[in-house]
Parts: C-alpha cells; structure tokens; sequence
C-alpha cells in the first residue's frame, strides 16, 4: 500500500505528507519499518506535517528525532500541525 | 571520475570558459552589461555594492570581486570601474593578475562616460574572447571540482528526498578529492548541535558555532520575531513551520562528510573535502559567495521551484517534489522524487546528481544557463548604507 507521510524517527511525534491527503482518509504513515493508519480530519497537503499522535500544549515538537519547535495547543492524532500551533523558539528577537 | 575542464595558470580548473565583465560598484552595472551583450562568449556580473558604506563592508566587496576574479571560470577579466568609488579597484586588477589571468580596468569617468566606455570596452573584451577561444577543454580529475551546495525556496519534500540525496553526491565527492563549500548559516539554526558533531574537530565546531551564534544575534537585534523573514511565507507554504526544521532539512546536504574547516563569506578554502562558509541564506548573495570562494558547479536543491542561476558558474537545480517537476521544467534539471516513494534509493538518487555534476562540469549547460536567468546578483554585506 502506498503510504502517505512518512515519520523519520521513531520518537518522532509528527509525519509529513509525501501526497495530497483527502479530508477523512485514513492516512498511511510510515514510521520508521511500521505503518499505522492515522484517521484525518482535514486535509494535508503535501509537504505539510500531522500529528502521529496527542500532543500536549507546550510539548516540543519531534521530526528527524529532533526539536523542530514548541505546541502552542493541544493537537490530536491526526490533526493538522503547522505554525497555527507550533512555534519557533530560535531566533526570537520577540522573547528577548 | 573524471570530466573536461580548463586547466588555469594558477593550478585550478574552470568547467566554463568565459571573459567576465565585473562591475566594480553599483553606478558601473549598465556599462559592464552593456559590453557583455555586445561580445559572444563575455558574462556581465552586476552588483549593489561599492560605494558609501562602512570600511569593514567595502573590503568585503574588494574581497569578493577578487573571488569573483579569480574563479577559474572566468579566462580573462575586464574591471568597469566608475572612476569614484569606496571598491579598491586596483587591488581587485593586481590579485587577479596575481594568478597569471589576463586583467584590464576601464573607467567610466576616465573614458568619458558610458557611449565611449561601452565602445572601447567592447573592443578590449573581444581581444580577451579570441584568446579565452584558444583554449581547449583537457581532462581533469573529480579534485579539481569545488561543489557549491544551496537550498532554496525550501519545502517539506527536501529534507525527505534531495538533501539528503544530494548530501550522497558530497560523501562520494569529498571520498574521490573534491570540494564542497556549504553556506546558509541562517539555516544551521536548530541543527547547528548536529552539524558540530560533524566537524573535524573543536576548533572548527567552534568557529562554525559562532557564525551560526553572530547571525542569529544578527536577526535578534533587529527586535522581531525571524519567523516571516526564515523561514520564509513561501516555505510556510510549502509546509515548513519553524526555522529548526529548515535546517535539519539543509544540513541534510552535507550527508555524512567531515567538515574540514570553516570561512568567512566568499573566502576561498584552503584545505580539500566538505568546508562551510559564513553566508545568508538569500540566493543573490550565497551564489556570489560561492563563486567568489572559487566554486565551479554549483547544486541547488528546491522545492517549490526556484529559478536563480548565475552568470558564470552553471547551478543545477534539483528538486524533490514531484509537482514542481512536472510544472517547472523550464527551470529544474532534474528530480529525485522517486526517492519519497521508495521508488528510488538515495545512494542511487545521490548518484544520477553526481553524474550530473561531472556532465555539467564537461559543458553540458543547464537550465539557468540556457534561459540566461542569473541576471539579478548581490554581494553580502552586513553594515549600512550610508
């Protein structure tokens, strides 16, 4: 089956897409050797990331195993992550 | 592995052979592109510097005319000076001439203005286009080649698919002798601990830390939040959220590679294998960068599709998204997409870009030669205009 995201680590809390995935698909997500089937709400366009399980606001955020930024909300399985909420916590002149 | 190139006085090796047209200052561009459309064979590079800035920012523009100078791509060099400006034009003709390169000077002021600049100056750089004629292509060894590498208008699809395939191409670069220059320091941010890891050893780690630590500094002190600046709406767009993922996605490009040392912008270096260079990550200033550090192929993964080449160094886009492929092939030279759907492995993807590197580095042009977009080029500096 083909999948739709791929996950890099397998600590990673977050997939990217890697097609255009419809609104209500359950998507294919690779993660690491497994697959899981990850129902989604929205749409994803390719490119963009979601949720491969809860993450808790103030959570950092987990890709190539690595911190990519900080939930600003709570985002459910599935959901849609991307700078609604998550944010950045280099490079801010806006925190000094 | 071998390709064809022109072997310079100086020991290094061009895989283009022009007569360069630099503009020394920004009041000079319309002549030097006005003898470069005028003479086959001649390449203008045009610039917004050189004039009323602070000292510490004209030496950066001397330094980076006298990379541009003396990158073997260019067989011979014709200096269009203004006749007034803060650029040291003559210590821009003495280092050029220093590599054994042919040099002229012309000034517009001196010539009496710009008619009988372009004129005279197009009669010089035709002598220059017969002798750089003679020149034949010889065989030359994969050490010779100095690889520039670049992101650019960056979507989720390159950390996944051509970065990485691309940082294959720098481990069997750097394994067969050759050279890869990575800059984007902006684009280090987040994954400057991984990428210290890396380094030959703590003094390099350390002098790579504190580019990463001046620019973010940089951006700190204008008092805003980067985001909206890096990574950029179009970046956003294409699904990047924060600046820490665009650099574990960038730094993907210098695959497993030791890097050897670490320069300030537009510094040639001095050791072989994977280096990294101080440079923003904005396509007209890192090109210039990597031309003046004497790159002499330059690989440019994109995914959202970015067009950019530059005058004289030929850049090979390669991107990883499937859709920018089909829809932007006036400007990519190749995808790796199979790479995302397993269709293809990254040793294989890293290969066909190595392929590519040589055949281009051999004369094969590429899509930003062909369509000639490389116009529109810029010399980083960091203080005011003032």
């Amino acid at each position: 089956m083909r999948r739709h995201a791929l996950a890099i680590k397998k600590e990673d809390n977050v997939a990217t897409a890697i097609r255009d995935i419809a609104a209500g698909e359950a998507a294919v997500v690779g993660i690491d050797d497994d697959t899981l089937a990850i129902p989604v709400g929205q749409a994803i366009v390719l490119g963009h990331k979601l949720a491969v399980r809860l993450i808790k606001k103030g959570e950092d955020i987990l890709k190539y195993g690595t911190v990519i930024g900080r939930a600003t909300q709570d985002i459910q399985p599935g959901e849609h992550v991307h700078v609604h909420n998550v944010e950045s916590t280099r490079g801010r002149g806006d925190l000094a | 592995m071998n390709f064809m190139g022109y072997r310079r006085s100086d020991g290094r090796v061009g895989t283009r052979n022009y007569v360069g047209i630099l503009s020394t200052v920004v009041c000079a561009n319309e002549v030097a592109r006005g003898i470069a459309t005028q003479v086959k064979g001649a390449v203008a590079f045009s610039h917004q510097q050189g004039c009323c800035q602070t000292p510490p920012d004209l030496e950066r523009v001397t330094k980076a005319l006298i990379g541009l100078g003396t990158n073997p791509n260019l067989a011979a060099v014709l200096l269009v000076s203004l006749g007034c400006e803060g650029t040291d034009v003559q210590r821009v003709a003495q280092a050029i001439a220093a590599t054994g390169k042919p040099v002229q000077i012309i000034g517009i002021q001196d010539e009496g203005g710009g008619a009988k600049t372009t004129a005279k100056g197009v009669l010089m750089a035709q002598q220059m286009a017969v002798e750089a004629s003679r020149l034949k292509r010889e065989e030359c060894s994969t050490a010779d080649l100095v690889v520039g590498l670049k992101c650019g208008s960056s979507d989720t699809t390159q950390g996944l698919s051509a970065n990485p395939a691309l940082g294959v191409t720098v481990e069997r670069l750097v394994a067969e002798g050759g050279t890869a220059i990575m800059g984007e320091v902006t684009e280090f941010i987040g994954g400057e601990h991984l990428l210290a890891k890396q380094c030959k050893n703590e003094a390099v780690a350390k002098k790579m830390l504190f580019f990463v630590d001046r620019m973010e500094q940089r951006a700190k002190a204008t008092g805003a939040d980067m985001r909206g600046g890096q990574p950029t709406p179009g970046n956003i767009k294409g699904g990047l959220t924060t600046i820490e993922e665009k650099s574990l996605g960038a730094i993907a490009k210098a695959g497993s590679a030791i890097v050897q040392d670490a320069y300030e912008y537009g510094e040639c270096p001095q050791v072989k294998g994977l280096v990294v260079m101080d440079s923003p990550g904005r396509e007209p200033e890192l090109l210039t960068g990597m031309a003046a550090a004497g790159a002499n192929v330059i690989v440019f993964t994109t995914g959202r599709g970015a067009p950019q080449g530059f005058p004289f160094v030929p850049v090979i886009k390669v991107t990883g998204n499937e859709k920018t492929w089909e829809h932007l092939r006036d400007h990519m030279d190749m995808s790796v997409h199979g790479v995302m759907d397993g269709d293809e492995s990254l040793v294989q993807a890293g290969s066909r870009i190595y392929e590519k590197v040589l055949e281009t580095a051999s004369g094969v042009e590429t899509k930003a030669e062909i369509s000639g977009y490389a116009q529109a080029m810029d010399i980083y500096v960091t203080g005011p205009v003032i």
